[in-house]
């Protein structure tokens, strides 16, 4: 487990090993990934009706416009749920347990969520509704993880 | 009302199954296993395997029916059909498809089957070590987010902190499955009770579910023979009557990264009314509850999107008197359920209804009427289930 953010720089929150996100072939959330490694979130915007969605499709669920538009949005938000997770689901968590996994809503994307792990003490007592900030976190593989910490 | 509802024309009229083993236990192939319970099945009705001309099943069942058609020398499949999604969500939705069929006069006789024997195949529960992911699992797995535990114990979790839930409705869940359980001679926790000090003392698996909130994960095969009202009342057993059925989801369920707007629902919302509107009872009608335990959390919610409590009424209704045989006002999993009895995908569920119904199970309701069974809980989609003497 290693440090938050500042810490030690080549370390991420869980160990190497874990299956790496890619873009899906079809390029549907293309944009999502390269947003990630400039260190920044998007989401699409429907361009006709403004309604957020993520995770990405090709149809906007709200006026059905086709290829609704992407969206920067601030890497903000407050924890919706959380989580300690103890029995390792995959070979390279073994060792990692217990983590801790909280879904973020974002503060000004219509209410979309993200998955991400809590930086800092496993252990930590984790409130809800707690402003987060996200961190992002580069791996070796050439992927970056949108992580949070709480923010100052 | 809906005239072309299946309301009473159509009954379960035969239930079969294998032992029950733990995973990975199973002594027989998965396919030959799905086999001895059909023909278990037939037997209890008193039908022919041959009159079978009908399949159903569901969570992408392995049990190809062609195959089991070809092996049963049917002379005639009629209707073959799947259940969308994963998990328990389907179960309900088999039964209910196979009477649907039945009443539209494509099939006459449908089974509905299940098998599992996990050693031959892979483990439910696991993540597969792949190296790279791509869509709405990409945006979880890579933070350790992937097994059904730990996406139900989020939503779980979010619920309690809602409605001011504690630990206690969760332990009383699973402390009820497995009382039931203790009567059961064919459950793989026969013999083994739970204490409350047990449930506290058992490991995290991801908070706010310990071991025993989570569904075991067995080897084993049911079956189930539905028919038509004529034929039903020619046949060796009781016939337990397909009351209601309903199936779907709610608004966006399907969202991923848990962006499902109502984040929090079991997903029988929808569905619940349509289920009572088509029996034409009440909650305080339903004498005895089949609800699928994939973990216990679901369990609660479902509960109360059956109408059976409040939301804020969860701590008062969810106590292991409430919910436990003879005496509970809502028996649940009177066989032990995915938790105690065997994790047969909800099938062994539904045969439990039956019993009720029928008459014949280990912890027998008094003078039990109606029996629910819910499928699936916070899955998509997921389905119900109404059963009557």
């Amino acid at each position: 487990m290693s440090e938050d953010g500042g810490g030690a720089k080549s370390k991420t929150y869980l160990p190497d090993g874990m299956p790496a996100p890619a873009a899906s072939r079809d390029g549907l959330d293309r944009e999502f990934y390269e947003a990630a490694k400039r260190h920044e979130i998007v989401v699409q915007r429907c361009a006709r009706c403004a309604a957020f969605q993520f995770p990405a499709e090709w149809i906007c669920h709200k006026c059905h416009a086709f290829d609704p538009g992407w969206h920067r949005v601030s890497a903000r938000g407050r924890i919706y749920s959380w989580e300690r997770v103890w029995h390792p689901a995959h070979p390279a968590l073994k060792s990692a347990c217990p983590y801790l996994v909280v879904v973020v809503e974002l503060e000004d994307a219509g209410g979309v969520r993200m998955v991400g792990n809590l930086l800092g003490d496993p252990m930590q007592e984790v409130r809800f509704d707690a402003p987060v900030e996200a961190v992002f976190e580069d791996h070796r593989a050439g992927h970056t993880l949108i992580q949070w910490r709480l923010a100052s | 009302m809906n005239e072309n509802t299946i309301k009473d024309k159509v009954a379960i009229v035969g239930l079969g199954e294998t032992a029950y083993y733990k995973r990975g236990q199973a002594p027989a192939s998965e396919f030959r296993l799905a086999l001895e319970a059909i023909i278990r099945a037939c037997d209890d009705a008193g039908i022919r395997p041959t009159e079978i001309d009908g399949i159903a099943s569901y969570s992408n069942d392995r049990n190809d029916s062609v195959r089991v058609a070809t092996a049963l020398g049917l002379p005639e499949l009629r209707f073959s059909n799947m259940f969308w999604g994963g998990g328990g969500g389907g179960g309900s939705g088999a039964i209910g498809n196979a009477a649907a069929a039945i009443v539209a006069g494509f099939a006459s006789t449908v089974i509905v089957y299940r098998a599992l024997a996990q050693g031959q195949f892979g483990r439910f529960g696991q993540t597969p070590a792949v190296n790279t992911i791509s869509g709405p699992i990409a945006y979880t797995w890579p933070y350790g987010m992937s097994t059904p535990a730990q996406w139900i114990a989020l939503r779980t979790r979010r619920f309690m902190h809602e409605h001011r839930v504690t630990q206690d409705a969760l332990a009383a869940i699973a402390l009820a499955c497995y009382h039931h359980a203790q009567f059961n001679p064919r459950a793989i926790m026969y013999g083994h009770p739970l204490t409350r000090a047990m449930y506290d003392e058992s490991r995290w698996i991801v908070e706010p579910f310990h071991l025993y909130d989570c569904c075991m994960e067995n080897d084993g095969a049911a079956a189930v023979i539905l028919t038509s009202r004529e034929r039903a009342r020619d046949l060796k057993q009781r016939p337990a009557w397909v009351m209601a059925a309903a199936q779907g989801s709610d608004y966006r369920q399907g969202a991923g990264a848990e962006n499902l707007p109502d984040y929090t629902t079991s997903n029988f919302k929808t569905l619940a009314p349509r289920l009572y509107a088509m029996a034409g009872i009440e909650p305080k009608d339903v004498d005895v509850a089949q609800v699928y335990e994939n973990f216990t959390g679901a369990v609660m919610t479902s509960i109360v999107e059956h109408g059976f409590c409040h939301p804020d009424e969860v701590m008062d209704f969810c106590t292991v008197e409430n919910l436990s045989w003879p005496n509970g006002k809502l028996p649940i999993n009177t066989s032990g359920g995915n938790l105690a009895e065997c994790y047969m995908h909800g099938l062994e569920l539904i045969i439990e209804a039956a019993r009720q119904v029928r008459g014949t199970s280990t912890c027998q309701v008094k003078d039990a009427e109606i029996a629910l069974v819910a499928s699936g809980p916070m899955v998509a989609p997921v389905s119900d289930l109404i059963l009557h003497r």
